[in-house]
């Protein structure tokens, strides 16, 4: 079922992971990038994507790591998810980063897929 | 959700803008998590305290909400920081600025300068602890963990935000009823547990489920250390904030004997030995201070060996004899830090480090980048201190 948790409209490229991202340790929020040698999105740049993932991981901090990249102005331009995980949630919500739930977009869609999410109407367009 | 009159206008930003980015966090936490509503919290307890994992980013906005007059409604405490504030450790004046721009903007918010991982330990003296059964707001995964399954209160395993928003707006949200074919059941089949093995049966069971684990076969032999040992291990590989000894449970069973553990010790030990050793993630109470001294005995450690501890402990050591005997024995005893993701243990240093610590083994050796020698705390005496 798609489910909003931070309201807003975004198009841009999916970035698609099929492992879920530890936000503290596996990315460098100045650069915008993957930074985890082990992660199969190494150095792969987050800004202005639609970033589609199963769920975050790790430590309570990585939500300051979401933030961090939206400060930083290199944060994905909206993250869609599988399921909600309070790092990625509360991190969306201060960061203003629109978040939907959809596991069924998060398996379907293609990685570099130009994508609208408007979490409000619910669509995500072409998916 | 459902929300009050007053939770409405909150988040409608009528009490505020610190109020409605608390309310924000809420609220998206609470939707996602099915929550039905807001319940009152007695007790917040924060991370992202760490300049080195909060960053610059982190730092400035959390003095752009202290600038806001943002003061905390519910009694507030903080995990550790970088390093031990009454020590000179020579560490870059950019970091420590950092740092102490971090918990001064803490302090502005009216949050208690703890700087530890284990406040039920530290406020379970004095009547200071909530009266069972009370919610409270832990960020910090160890302690949350604890909370729920040894303390007798009650808290989601909440991100820096929500702990933050909960201390702010006193409340959080309330997770809807577990689904008990959820819960799996992990039996312990080690003889003889020690601390480390208690640590790494944490580490498997945080994995293999999301939210409780039934625990079989722990709770006899299981002592304070093997407890806190098993709680940061399950709080470093999932999402889990409880676990229950030989309760009822309707999920998967799972096995975690001899081959398990020896499969997650080699996943975490990377190393053969310890160029320094490091004890504490958690950090240690005041009885393990005592009991790491009796432990030596009249031996000492022939090489650098850093202790963390709670600053209410150590103070406790110091007036106890044990600090000065731990000290005579090689130790060097820090408070307001603690193993994980410090800059006190750096690479450029040292190549791998000695630990009881599985939380403090996974930390070092992704974030610090050291190798790491993972053991229980009798062996490290025995091995390490003549």
């Amino acid at each position: 079922m798609r489910r909003t948790i931070v309201a807003g409209r975004a198009t841009g490229p999916v970035l698609r992971s099929a492992e879920p991202i530890n936000f503290l340790g596996a990315v460098d929020a100045a650069r915008g990038a993957i930074s985890d040698p082990s992660h199969a999105l190494h150095g792969r740049a987050l800004r202005g994507t639609i970033l589609a993932f199963p769920h975050g991981t790790g430590s309570s901090v990585g939500a300051y790591t979401v933030y961090a990249l939206k400060a930083n102005g290199v944060a994905p331009a909206a993250m869609v998810c599988a399921r909600p995980d309070a790092s990625v949630v509360s991190g969306c919500a201060i960061a203003g980063i629109p978040l939907m739930l959809d596991g069924g977009l998060c398996a379907g869609v293609r990685d570099g897929q130009e994508c609208t999410v408007d979490t409000v109407a619910l669509t995500a367009v072409p998916a | 959700m459902e929300l009050t009159r007053d939770e409405e206008d909150a988040l409608h930003g009528r009490h505020g803008e610190a109020m409605e980015t608390a309310y924000r966090v809420l609220v998206a936490t609470g939707e996602a998590m099915g929550a039905a509503g807001l319940e009152e919290v007695s007790w917040a307890h924060l991370s992202g305290v760490n300049y080195n994992t909060i960053g610059e980013a982190g730092a400035r906005f959390l003095a752009d909400m202290a600038a806001r007059g943002t003061r905390v409604q519910t009694r507030t405490t903080l995990n550790p920081m970088g390093y031990d504030a009454r020590a000179d450790h020579g560490l870059p004046g950019e970091f420590v600025r950092g740092q102490e721009g971090i918990a001064s903007s803490y302090e502005r918010m009216g949050v208690d300068m703890s700087f530890s991982c284990i406040p039920y330990e530290i406020f379970r003296e004095g009547d200071v602890l909530p009266r069972a059964g009370r919610r409270v707001a832990f960020a910090e995964s160890n302690a949350a963990i604890y909370a729920n399954s040894v303390g007798g209160l009650r808290t989601n395993k909440e991100s820096a935000f929500g702990a933050l928003a909960a201390a702010i707006a006193g409340k959080s949200p309330v997770a809807p009823p577990e689904d008990p074919a959820s819960v799996p059941t992990v039996r312990l089949r080690v003889d003889g547990p020690t601390d480390l093995d208690y640590g790494l049966l944490g580490y498997f069971a945080g994995a293999a489920g999301s939210q409780t684990v039934n625990l079989a076969g722990a709770a006899g032999p299981m002592d304070h250390r093997g407890c806190k040992s098993l709680c940061a291990g399950m709080g470093t590989s999932g999402t889990c904030s409880r676990f229950a000894l030989d309760g009822q449970a309707c999920g998967e069973r799972l096995d975690f004997g001899r081959e398990e553990r020896d499969r997650a010790l080699d996943s975490l030990s990377t190393a053969e030995t310890g160029d320094m050793i490091a004890l504490g993630s958690p950090q240690l109470g005041a009885g393990e201070l005592a009991g790491l001294a009796s432990m030596i005995g009249g031996a000492s450690f022939k090489k650098r060996c850093v202790v963390f501890c709670a600053r209410a402990s150590l103070e406790a050591a110091e007036a106890a004899g044990d600090a000065a005997r731990l000290r005579r024995a090689g130790c060097e005893l820090l408070a307001d830090c603690c193993a994980c993701l410090t800059p006190l243990i750096s690479a450029d240093d040292v190549d791998s480090v000695t630990t009881s610590s599985v939380k403090a083994a996974y930390y070092l050796s992704r974030s610090n980048g050291v190798g790491v020698d993972l053991r229980p705390i009798s062996e490290i005496v025995r091995g390490e201190a003549r």
